[in-house]
């Protein structure tokens, strides 16, 4: 019996490896399709570009006035407010219903004014919330307008995230939906891959117990001559395929091509940092701020809509809430450390070009209407960041040839366009076929 | 036909010295420099034991690095200016005036730092224009070798400790003197004012080192304001005003709306110029005169005799002064006679002829403030320093030990004076003997006003906070005087009654300039004046000139030496001679075969018991019997950079009748020695190739604008096409921008602005003399400078042909000089491009001519395929090499590197690179546009070079975009003036010239 044990033992290990290899393969095809990453809070050049629909006076429904208003909402009031909760000022959640419009503009444009004023709600709601001065905004009448329209529209949602906007939700949605029914159909083969795997594994383990079971048969029966008995004692000679140079010349090649796979592979990941993850000097969680708080990531990065630079925050952005929240955390007590010391905080760069690239954040985000997690992945969900794009040259490059320009509405582009449409409609007009892959656009 | 003189580069070219054969054929210099590190026999042979330790080195470094990633660190503002963004330049409005020219600038900073200048176009008297010198200044900021805190007999001292010692002294001091160049602050002259009445017998003298004292006393006391736009005719004896007299970044703007031609303005100024040295003034002369420096008193008084009348009688006679009269009469008002001289008597005259034409362009009114030095007064302090009659001294930016003719003597003296201060930004000649140095910031670093002309103001503000403990001079001046405010506030005080509140003052710091006047009355020059009669017979009666005279005069780049100590003003080659690194005894070609010289002898110049030993230059168009050295040379303690760069030339000046003489009589002896001298004129020689620069005198232009360039054209079977319309190349279809420059030769004057700013702009490393000599200098435009002879075809008809062969060999005593900017010119068919054998340099889709530096691998072969000869080869890493730390220290420090574009990649060893048009600019200005949802529009974005043209010679811009500048230009000139270089190699180059129109006739080509 040992012998069909040993036997068997290599037709087993062939079968386990293989089903391993093919759920492999299937965990990688899930984290290619991971992606669906949420993008809120990142809509680029809302800040600055929302131009709000709704008339002055009234809020309405809207679903313009409500995209403008909330793209204004997260760019000046969501540090501070939540529609249903309370952060550092009150939540706003049946504001109009508690005050007028007439009465919220000036409040807006300038609080310390109307609590000086005497106003009893005003000195009220101040002395409230800890005399908390509520800054001032330089925002037009019908950009508050529609703010509340879109607090309105927000009121008794539980997850102040979910669907924003009608056209943005829309496609978000249809998008969701396409990559789940992709990811359906990627686990559904997986799983026919799987059972086929092991229908192989049972069928070779039948098929060997059945030779083996015919064999030990034939071993009983004393009526077999010669020719018989040696096929039926055959063992197979390993020393003979150990001796063979065929076999050893196969093995030597096989392993020196393994190695040298390894080495190319090695060499070329030299100086690729994906991946890199580094401690910070402050435990500073993106996903506490970006996810959770679903703060506009220009609120801290100022520049990434207007220079080549996001610009890491100053300490005097982190203390336009922090002030306020969180003032014992001893994470929070480092920039007060900072502050008091004069010395600014030294975080470690992340995302590291070589200086021979010339990288310009605002061509991407603000031109280009990237979003952020386009090459910073999930951001939202990091609680360290880590570098998740490669960042090489064949990267970007990929990028250059494959993403159609961002033409909508951009004056700048128009004569272009037609003349692309004219010679080669039928193909998009990427960036590389605006010369976007040219030496001189990157090195300088 | 054409007449088309012969052009030369140079001497060497001319005479085909086996050297410049040599270099004329190879393009680089010599082979790989490594060998002089090594003490082979051999030199071409790297030793192999070394080979090997450097590999063995190289490989274990390389895996070492590789383990692991170096941690960079990026750390934010604590808290964040609001006006400023990481990665956006500010700019800030500004003036630089050191006691030289004047410019009104944009401060360009980047994260706090400024890194570049430009000219302020809102100033009516700069208009956009700035000067080599001002390019230059930013450099001068981060200069390591500025003292950088207070100091006590040259030990740091603490500022209190100071204070107090030089109160106390000052008190019981009697007698006190603050020397300074010109100041033109209304302000601070109003400190130095209070400081006086604190302080009873307190002298403020003012001095320049290229002084125009004579010009002030000859004109009551103020410097007159010229407006050269206003004149038709102008008759220059001997006055640089393109390049170093007064003003000349104003004067250039003015001169050159009357230089400027087109089909629809066919008309010019006229320019006489009589000068000694060749200078960029007088290459850029219609018609010019040699003139040695003892006649020119004769000159102008002949002038004088001619057009005005009655002088005393004059030994000078020559056809073109004579010429020059009846055309400045014909003139009248619209004729202008400006002089360099410093003798008042020939001043007297000058200003007598002006008044007599009642030219309009003189403005005494509202005269110009640049110049306010008075030599008589600074003459007599110094006697009473050498006498022991003065109990403290301050000097306040001034060197005098080093530019003042009696320097040597006041070293002597200084050490016995009770009390000496430096307020100087370094512990120079002067400062470094006085008891106590005060250091004032940098300009970059403080506020300041200016009225350089009556009625016209600007401001200067800081752009940066101050880089050491230094303190700005007013404030030490105000807290001596015991006024606790501090000079922002007395400045703000100030200048409340001339712009009127708040608003007014923003409005003002904002533009940089305004208007009102602010100034004190000029102080009367001790000097009394003449009479035009009396000047004529002064002249007259003035001694003939006898051997050899020496003329002192002041260069473009490094100026009165003040700021030598700037690495890229002594690397700007001169306009003229082209030579860098150092002053040298410029002559002309017969009076060094006299004296049996050549170029690169040492010779020792002596005069007054006192001498300087420098190299010869052979200069054509230098006066027969006169020699020229140029002051500013010779440091002894300004810094790595200038120290012992050539001669010191002023203490062979000689104050004469209360004013600076900058001329003598000196002998000349050879040492035996040689010393070259660091030209790039005949490197990346152009040579048998005829169309390279293009020149047509007025009348042809007037008769036909298009009968004044010479096209080639090829034969093809259907006759003669313009050489574009034949290629074996595909053309490139540009569908969003194609970038092109337009070089109008006419307009260009040489001045070197664009270099510099090219320099500062591109981060291009600064090589020093040996690597000039080496022909391997960096500069990405150069000035090619060309002289022209009278050798002409006819001449072989009318003389015969030995005699025409004899005088074309003949050196040209008085070549008429055409420069001709060169930079990449971005063929279409670029030989570079199809050299490459790493695709390093190709073709962009907006026809530019692409270097990519991290892609190239040296071969060179796009250097020797290039025929204009503007690709640059880095041989070293000349930013961490230590044989460049002294000329390029910048880029080894922390704080010299501030001054680095941070958009332009600081090229390693190894690898090739040119002009790039600026793409970092160009992708900037698209992308505001694109930022803004528009195209860009035309003038927004423009090369370094074309923005820092005082005189808008270059045109750069979108040649797609038909309502373009350029593109008009080019529409205009088509046919007419318009003409690429090599036209008939066929490269296509996005670089066009205008054919440069002299207002002369053809037989005054050499006059």
């Amino acid at each position: 019996m040992t012998g069909i044990r040993l036997r068997t033992l290599p037709y087993c290990l062939l079968a386990l490896f293989l089903s391993f290899a093919s759920l492999d393969r299937a965990s990688a095809q899930d984290v290619g399709a991971a992606p669906d990453v949420s993008k809120e809070g990142v809509a680029p050049g809302a800040t600055a570009a929302a131009a709000p629909a709704a008339a002055a006076g009234a809020t309405t429904g809207d679903a313009a006035a409500i995209a403008a208003g909330d793209a204004l909402f997260k760019g000046n009031c969501a540090q501070c407010h939540a529609v249903n909760e309370v952060v550092v000022g009150p939540a706003l959640a049946g504001i109009t219903k508690r005050r007028s419009l007439s009465w919220l503009i000036p409040w807006i444009k300038n609080s310390s004014k109307v609590v000086a004023s005497g106003d009893d709600y005003a000195v009220k709601i101040f002395n409230q919330y800890q005399k908390q001065q509520m800054p001032s905004f330089q925002l037009s009448d019908a950009e508050i307008t529609s703010i509340v329209s879109y607090i309105t529209s927000q009121e008794g949602v539980n997850s102040p995230v979910g669907g924003d906007t009608k056209g943005v939700a829309g496609k978000d949605a249809t998008d969701t939906a396409a990559a789940g029914t992709e990811a359906g159909a990627a686990k559904y083969v997986d799983i026919l891959l799987i059972v086929l795997v092991v229908v192989l594994i049972v069928l070779v383990v039948t098929l060997v117990i059945i030779a083996n079971i015919m064999k030990d048969v034939l071993r009983g029966r004393k009526d077999l001559d010669g020719r018989d008995v040696e096929l039926l004692e055959q063992r197979f000679d390993w020393t003979k395929l150990y001796k063979s140079k065929v076999v050893r010349g196969l093995a030597l090649g096989v392993f020196l091509l393994a190695v040298l796979y390894e080495s190319v592979q090695g060499v070329m990941a030299v100086g690729l940092t994906q991946g890199y993850q580094p401690t910070q000097p402050i435990a500073f969680s993106h996903k506490l701020h970006a996810g959770e708080h679903q703060i506009n990531c220009a609120y801290c990065h100022t520049s990434v809509y207007k220079s080549k630079s996001a610009n890491i925050p100053s300490a005097n952005i982190c203390m336009n809430c922090h002030s306020q929240i969180k003032t014992e955390s001893p994470e929070i007590k480092k920039i007060y450390r900072a502050i008091q010391k004069n010395q600014p905080i030294q975080w470690v760069r992340v995302h590291n070009l070589p200086d021979l690239a010339y990288f310009n954040h605002s061509q991407h985000t603000q031109v280009g209407g990237l979003e952020c997690q386009t090459c910073h992945g999930p951001i939202q969900n990091m609680d360290v960041v880590y570098q998740y794009s490669a960042l090489t040259m064949g990267w970007c490059i990929n990028c250059h040839r494959e993403t159609p320009l961002n033409t909508k509405g951009n004056g700048y582009y128009d004569k272009l366009v037609q003349l692309h449409d004219k010679a080669n409609g039928a193909v998009p007009f990427t960036v590389s076929s605006n010369g976007g892959t040219e030496c001189s656009k990157c090195h300088y | 036909m054409q007449e088309s003189p012969k052009y030369w580069k140079g001497i060497e070219e001319l005479e085909n010295s086996p050297e410049f054969v040599k270099n004329a054929l190879t393009e680089f210099a010599d082979f790989l420099p490594v060998k002089e590190t090594y003490g082979s026999s051999d030199a071409s042979v790297a030793p192999r034991r070394d080979f090997l330790k450097l590999m063995g080195f190289g490989l274990a470094a390389a895996t070492l690095a590789s383990c692991e990633t170096p941690i960079k660190k990026a750390i934010p503002y604590l808290n964040k200016p609001e006006e400023v963004d990481p990665g956006i330049a500010n700019f800030y409005a500004s003036t630089y005036f050191t006691g030289q020219d004047y410019n009104s600038v944009l401060v360009k900073t980047r994260e706090g730092r400024p890194i570049k200048l430009e000219g302020n176009p809102e100033s009516p008297i700069t208009r956009g224009g700035l000067s080599a010198r001002g390019q230059a200044a930013v450099l001068s900021l981060y200069d390591g070798a500025r003292l950088q805190h207070f100091a006590i007999k040259g030990q740091k001292a603490e500022k209190d400790r100071v204070d107090q010692e030089i109160r106390s002294k000052l008190a019981s001091a009697g007698r006190i003197a603050i020397v300074s160049p010109t100041i033109i602050s209304p302000s601070t002259k109003k400190v130095i004012a209070e400081f006086t009445s604190r302080y009873a017998g307190t002298e403020h003298v003012m001095y320049d080192v290229n002084s125009a004292s004579g010009l002030l006393r000859a004109n009551g006391g103020v410097l007159p304001a010229y407006d050269f736009s206003k004149a038709n005719v102008i008759v220059s004896l001997a006055a640089d005003f393109l390049g170093t007299w007064i003003s000349p970044v104003e004067f250039a703007t003015q001169y050159i709306q009357n230089r400027k031609v087109s089909s629809e303005k066919r008309t010019m100024s006229r320019h006489y110029q009589f000068e000694t040295a060749m200078s960029l003034t007088g290459s850029n002369a219609d018609v010019r005169v040699p003139v040695k420096p003892s006649e020119l008193g004769a000159a102008t008084l002949a002038l004088y005799n001619a057009v005005v009348g009655g002088g005393a009688g004059s030994s000078y006679k020559n056809d073109q002064l004579t010429k020059a009269a009846n055309e400045l009469k014909a003139a009248g008002s619209r004729g202008l006679v400006v002089s360099g001289s410093n003798d008042p008597a020939v001043q007297t005259l000058v200003a007598a002829i002006n008044t007599a034409l009642g030219s309009a362009a003189v403005d005494t009114a509202n005269p110009s403030m640049v110049r306010q030095g008075d030599d008589a007064r600074m003459d007599r302090l110094v006697t009473d320093i050498i006498g022991g009659r003065v109990g403290a001294v301050i000097f306040y930016h001034a060197n005098p030990v080093f530019d003042h003719p009696k320097g040597v003597q006041l070293a002597a003296a200084l050490p016995k004076v009770g009390l000496t201060i430096s307020l100087n930004d370094r512990l120079d000649e002067t400062g470094s003997l006085c008891q106590y140095a005060v250091p004032d910031h940098h300009w970059l670093e403080s506020w300041n006003d200016f009225e350089p002309k009556r009625g016209f103001l600007s401001l200067s503000q800081p752009a940066i906070s101050p880089l050491f403990a230094t303190r700005q001079a007013q404030d030490s001046l105000l807290t001596w005087a015991g006024n606790p405010q501090s000079y922002y506030n007395y400045l703000r005080a100030q200048w409340s009654g001339l712009t009127g509140g708040a608003a007014g003052w923003d409005k003002a710091v904002h533009d940089g300039v305004a208007t009102g006047t602010a100034s004190p009355a000029p102080v009367a020059q001790l000097g009394a004046p003449m009479s035009a009669a009396a000047a004529a017979s002064a002249i007259a009666a003035a001694p003939k000139g006898s051997g050899i005279e020496l003329f002192i005069y002041e260069k473009v780049g490094v100026g009165s030496g003040a700021e030598a100590n700037n690495p890229w003003l002594q690397e700007l080659p001169d306009p003229v001679s082209k030579a860098t690194w150092g002053n040298y005894v410029a002559m002309s070609q017969k009076q060094a075969k006299e004296l049996q010289l050549e170029q690169n002898d040492v010779v020792k110049v002596s005069a007054n018991g006192k001498s300087v030993e420098l190299p010869v230059l052979v200069q054509p168009g230098q006066a027969y019997g006169s020699i020229s050295i140029a002051l500013g040379y010779g440091r002894e303690k300004a810094g790595k950079v200038a120290d012992k760069v050539g001669a010191n030339v002023l203490p062979l000046a000689t104050v004469k009748d209360g004013a600076v003489s900058y001329t003598t009589t000196v002998t000349l002896e050879k040492t035996g020695a040689t010393s070259p001298i660091a030209q790039t004129q005949t490197h990346h020689t152009i040579m048998d190739r005829k169309p390279v620069v293009q020149e047509a005198t007025l009348k042809q232009y007037q008769k036909d604008p298009k009968e004044v360039t010479e096209y080639e054209k090829l034969v093809t079977p259907e006759g003669k096409v313009m050489p574009g319309k034949v290629s074996l190349w595909q053309d490139y279809e540009y569908k969003n921008h194609h970038w092109g420059m337009a070089v109008d030769l006419n307009s260009c004057i040489g001045c070197g602005s664009c270099v510099v700013g090219c320099q500062a702009e591109n981060n291009v490393a600064v090589v020093g003399k040996q690597e000039v000599i080496n022909r391997r200098e960096m500069h990405w435009m150069r000035i090619d400078r060309y002289y022209s002879s009278d050798a002409h075809k006819s001449d072989f008809e009318e003389k015969g042909k030995l005699d025409t062969y004899a005088a074309m060999e003949d050196p040209s005593e008085n070549p008429s000089v055409i420069f001709q900017p060169m930079m990449c010119q971005h063929c279409n068919h670029a030989p570079c491009e199809t050299v490459c054998p790493v695709l390093a340099t190709t073709h962009s889709s907006e026809g530019l001519n692409q270097m990519t530096y991290n892609r190239c691998v040296g071969t060179r072969y796009c250097a020797n395929n290039c025929p204009y000869k503007v690709r640059r080869f880095n041989w070293f890493s000349y930013y961490s090499n230590e044989k460049f730390e002294d000329v390029n220290g910048h880029m080894f420090t922390d704080l010299g590197r501030m001054v680095l574009n941070p958009d332009v990649t600081v090229r390693a060893r190894g690898v090739m690179e040119k002009c790039s048009m600026c793409v970092q600019r160009i992708q900037l200005g698209k992308l505001e546009a694109k930022k803004q949802k528009r195209r860009p529009q035309d003038g927004e974005i423009v090369s370094a070079c074309a923005q820092s043209c005082p005189t808008q010679a270059i045109v750069f811009g979108d040649m797609r975009d038909p309502e373009s500048r350029i593109s008009k230009l080019l529409r205009r000139e088509d046919g007419e003036r318009a003409f690429h270089v090599l036209d008939a190699i066929n490269v296509q180059p996005n670089i066009t010239y205008l054919t440069k129109i002299r207002n002369t006739d053809s037989s005054e080509f050499n006059a």
